[in-house]
């Protein structure tokens, strides 16, 4: 079982969590087309490489949280608050 | 003393014995008294007692005793007591213990399966897989006779239950194997500063040291002090590491570690390790040799006679020959003399060799390659060693073998945290062993972040004959019964991958998983290829794991929840029958459902819903996250009103309904289904985290903070205004769908809502936890004049049926669209955004889902079981039964069901097939409503 680092807890077993998969932005459901909804719910990218993903703190804060793993290692390199949290600090820090 | 034989075999005491002789234990074997010693395993015991013969052996029922006197003996596995499959030679004798042999037909000392080896050309290689495939209607008859066949033992269908725990442990260090390399790697990691826990699967530390001479247990002396000395290091012996997984979480499983848990002593258990560092020195597994009657009883391992000498002091046998290739078997041999046996050595390093082993319930002679024969009754092979590297192939290795010292070697493709010490490193002295460990130990201590790392001196490897096998066949797998004359035939099959013939011979799947036979394997396809370098043929891979556990160690205790409801004694008291849903305990009835639906619909009634998931939203922006949540409207939730809604997932399945009100300005309690309470909540919590950060709500779950009970019926509201202070009841005051806080049976801070799950005027009443007893107390108190009894799950799912309304997960699955389940009526399109919006616009412009519709068979007295299919023509099905009961309301049955959109409009037959092949005709009603549609009953 690989260790998770959780920004706010530290590294925890991933039994914790719950994995939530791929980040993705979510479309604007004002101007999706059904290929671009459907990209969205059902395409992942799979790739053996370094992929942004969503992890859920389900055991410990309940945060939401992104992290950098890498697929065939399982090495991690960073974990950081979500996308749209990073946005909304850049935009109240400006 | 039970018999002359244990005089005779039990030796005077030796330098390094573990028995104690002032401790003598009688037990019983195959039904007959014998005595040991504390500190015995049941082998040595009987060995010493003069018994050679343990089993029976997996195909050809052949005799078969010690071979290497470890835990992995593949001939020692016995019955004692309740317990099968018991490792005899490795676990300790105990006073009493009922042993016996192991699926023996009719006896161990004669067992009429032996005839087998007489036909063995029969059971040979793939025997199984060939003979019984055809025809398929007899293989019940093929399993009948194979099941006396089989290997193991029995368990008593009324043996007790074994006691398991789990243990999480954090260290920086995790030594596997306590030889001296593992000892001094512990000690030197323990001096930088780390953690350390140091594992043995041997009752003792000291590894080979232990039954060494003088020399070696000096300095095994020296070793027991300097570990008992660091206070940071934790000893684990009877223990081994049975897995490496991903960032050193390491599997361990203790076998009986002397815990006892409310009088119950555990068994087994299993140790979660997260080791900063994971230290190898699992050392070397003796190999047996492969020739003709290689597992008769009396041909050991070098090892497993001087365990039995020098370790507890049992003759093995009174005349030897030694076969060595190495000074270990040298040294055993000089063991055996000091005892006094008489010793032919047949030397492999001067070109010796034995070519068969003769004998029947023992050996009698060994015929040599110079043709002499040589009388006997103990064959000692020393011809070299298996590198105990799992581990290492766990840690992402693939050891390669090196034809120089005859075994495999790790290479460099171990991570940086997992390192190995002591003879898996090299051959060397015990100084040089010692010195290994001392270095690894500390660069382990080192990358776990403790002291530095020290340059690791490297360890030799020492020339060693590559012995496999002699010029006859034998034995590869004694576990699975697979000799090399097996896997010889299995390559003139044309099975050329040694995974292959893994799989078809079975040769290294047997208990003892490889740890004997996997390198004779390898050598012996490497011979039948005419190939020379075994690197060639490769090896299987090991995988977790390294030893057997039990699935009671793997299950451990249970850490399941069950929740009860602040109410539970008082439903235990009234006869309620448990209903399991999810976490929770429920009452499903009180004896009669029907008669508690009568009684809600006539006078009142109280049910039990606590488990409704509750969630309380706080915030400003609460109107924002409900119409991101439901598919329906809002914004214009008024103080005080409390609205149905309904949740889609983004793919537009329904995921969840309730109820949600608003009981202030920023203050809102939304419930869930029981089941959907948790994942509503992390839907909740993932939009607020991850797409709107910037809204102001907060969300705490309540569902065990409130005790939540539903009192329904004509009478509900004269019996509330009795128990409820400071609110006007009155329709007009406090119409349905809405919700007013209040003081119940004295009890502040409660909350109520009109609702109509049954169909009937009803109040919800969510009551402080701590105080639901007592609220549902004085309810009853208050209505005896009433008529109010209590109702379980079972009579408000029939009258929730009766009414049409669906359930989540019952009456839709994870293919129902909004629009399927009925839903159009509260699915906002207009709405700017919610959860799953674009599937629910799609889905709204086509026509081909199938319909939720009300049914009701035309014969009132069937009830269609749940899940029949409905069906058109012979073979094909436009739909399903949902939800069936018969109502005792309506006095017919009444169902739920999903049909194809042509059968959907009302007044349509559709045919539904039952489970026993009969077809009943239903008929589409109009809505889902079969009592009351209108709800007039409710809105009083
Ligand atoms: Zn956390």
């Amino acid at each position: 079982m690989i260790q998770v680092p959780c920004p706010w807890c530290g590294p925890r077993n991933s039994m914790e969590f719950r994995a939530v998969g791929e980040s993705k932005s979510r479309p604007d459901v004002a101007t999706t087309t059904p290929e671009q909804w459907r990209q969205y719910l059902y395409t992942k990218s799979n790739l053996a490489d370094w992929v942004t993903e969503t992890w859920y703190h389900r055991a410990g804060c309940r945060r939401y949280f992104a992290v950098e793993r890498h697929t065939v290692t399982n090495d991690i390199r960073e974990s950081r608050l979500p996308a749209a949290q990073l946005r909304q600090k850049e935009g109240s820090g400006s | 003393m039970s018999s002359a034989a244990a005089t005779g075999r039990r030796l005077d005491p030796q330098a390094g014995e573990v028995i104690d002789r002032g401790s003598p234990l009688s037990f019983r074997w195959d039904g007959k008294a014998h005595t040991g010693f504390e500190g015995d395993t049941i082998v040595s015991a009987l060995m010493a007692s003069g018994v050679d013969v343990f089993s029976r052996s997996f195909k050809y029922k052949r005799p078969r005793g010690v071979l290497s006197a470890t835990f992995h003996d593949p001939g020692c596995t016995v019955q004692v007591g309740d317990e099968p499959n018991v490792r005899a030679a490795h676990r300790r004798l105990a006073a009493g213990m009922d042993v016996s042999p192991e699926n023996v037909w009719p006896s161990l000392k004669f067992d009429v399966r032996a005839a087998n080896q007489l036909v063995g050309r029969f059971l040979s290689a793939g025997f199984y897989y060939k003979t019984f495939m055809k025809p398929q209607r007899l293989w019940p008859a093929y399993q009948k006779i194979l099941g006396r066949f089989a290997a193991g033992g029995v368990t008593a269908a009324d043996a007790e239950h074994g006691y398991y725990d789990k243990r999480y442990i954090h260290v920086d260090v995790c030594v596997a194997g306590g030889g001296p390399a593992g000892m001094a790697a512990a000690v030197a990691a323990a001096r930088s500063g780390a953690s350390v826990l140091l594992v043995d699967e041997e009752y003792h530390l000291g590894g080979h040291l232990r039954y060494g001479g003088e020399a070696e247990l000096a300095a095994l002396a020296e070793l027991r002090a300097e570990v008992a000395a660091q206070k940071s290091i934790e000893v684990m012996t009877n223990a081994a590491v049975t897995g490496r997984y991903d960032m050193n979480w390491i599997a361990v499983v203790q076998r009986q570690p002397g815990i006892s848990v409310r009088g119950r002593s555990i068994h087994e258990r299993l140790c979660k390790v997260r080791a900063g560092a994971l230290v190898v020195a699992a050392g070397l597994i003796e190999r047996p040799y492969v020739f003709e009657g290689n597992d008769l009883p009396g041909v050991m391992l070098s090892t497993a006679v001087r365990r039995l000498v020098n370790l507890h002091a049992a003759r093995p046998g009174d005349k030897a020959v030694v076969f060595t290739a190495n000074a270990d078997g040298d040294a055993c041999a000089q063991d055996l003399r000091r005892i006094g046996v008489g010793v032919t050595v047949v030397d492999a390093r001067t070109g010796g060799n034995i070519v068969s082993a003769k004998g029947g319930k023992r050996l009698k002679s060994v015929d040599l390659a110079d043709g002499r024969s040589v009388d006997c009754d103990l064959l000692v092979t020393a011809v070299g060693w298996t590198a105990a590297t799992p581990l290492l192939n766990m840690a992402g290795d693939r050891p390669v073998y090196d034809p120089t010292p005859a075994r495999f070697f790790p290479t460099d493709r171990l991570p940086a945290t997992v390192v190995v010490a002591g003879a898996l490193a090299g051959d060397g002295s015990t100084a040089e062993l010692i010195a290994h460990g001392t270095a690894v130990g500390a660069t382990a201590a080192a990358r776990a972040g403790h002291g530095s790392e020290v340059p690791v001196p490297a360890l030799a490897r020492v020339a060693h004959p590559e012995l496999y096998r002699s010029t006859t066949h034998g034995f590869v797998d004694y576990s699975e019964d697979v000799s090399s004359k097996d896997m010889f035939a299995a390559k003139k099959e044309g099975y050329d991958s040694i995974e292959l013939v893994k799989r078809y011979t079975t040769v290294t799947m047997g208990p003892s998983q490889g740890k004997l036979e996997s390198v004779n394997a390898v050598a012996i396809m490497a011979e039948a290829h005419g190939v020379t370098d075994l690197n060639e043929i490769g090896t299987t891979v090991w995988r977790p794991p390294y030893v057997p556990i039990t699935l009671g160690a793997l299950g451990g205790r249970g850490f399941e929840n069950t929740r009860f409801s602040p109410m539970q004694s008082w439903h235990e008291q009234h006869n309620a029958k448990p209903l399991v849903a999810g976490d929770w305990i429920r009452p499903e009835h009180y004896g009669d459902a029907a008669a508690e639906v009568a009684k809600v619909r006539d006078k009142v009634g109280i049910i039990d819903v606590t488990p409704l998931g509750k969630l309380d939203l706080r915030g400003p922006d609460v109107p924002k996250l409900l119409n991101l949540l439901y598919v329906n409207k809002w914004s214009k939730l008024a103080i005080g009103a409390v609205r149905y809604g309904v949740m889609c997932a983004e793919d537009g399945v329904v995921m969840d309904d309730g109820v949600t009100g608003r009981l202030a300005e920023d203050r809102y309690i939304m419930t869930t289904t029981s089941s959907g309470a948790a994942t509503v909540w992390e839907w909740a919590e993932s939009w607020l985290q991850t797409e709107h950060p910037d809204w102001q709500v907060h969300v705490t779950p309540v569902t065990t903070g409130y005790a939540s009970m539903n009192v329904a019926g004509p009478k509900s509201r004269e019996l509330i205004g009795r128990v409820v202070e400071g609110v006007d009841l009155s329709n007009d005051a406090f119409p349905y769908m809405h919700v007013r806080t209040a003081t119940v049976a004295g009890v502040a801070d409660c909350f109520m809502w009109r609702i109509g799950f049954t169909g009937e005027l009803s109040y919800e009443i969510h009551v402080p936890a701590a105080y639901g007893l007592h609220v549902w107390e004085a309810l009853f108190d208050a209505g005896s004049d009433l008529g109010v009894g209590a109702f379980g799950v079972e009579a408000q799912r029939i009258m929730r049926l009766e009414k049409g309304h669906f359930i989540v997960g019952q009456d839709t699955d994870g293919l129902t669209l909004g629009f399927g389940a009925d839903l159009g009526w509260c699915i906002k399109l207009d709405k700017d955004d919610f959860a799953g919006k674009p599937e629910l616009v799609l889905q709204s412009q086509r026509e081909n889902y199938q319909r939720l519709v009300g049914l009701q068979p035309v014969d009132p007295t069937i009830v269609p079981a749940e899940a029949s299919q409905i069906v058109e023509g012979a073979k094909k099905i436009v739909g399903r039964v949902t939800s069936s009961r018969m109502s005792p309301t309506l006095r017919r049955s009444i169902c739920l069901g999903f049909v194809e959109p042509h059968l959907a409009t009302p007044g349509t037959v559709v045919t539904c097939q039952l489970p026993d092949g009969r077809r009943v005709q239903l008929k589409v009603i109009e809505g889902l409503a079969h009592f009351d549609p209108a709800g007039a009953r409710m809105k009083v």
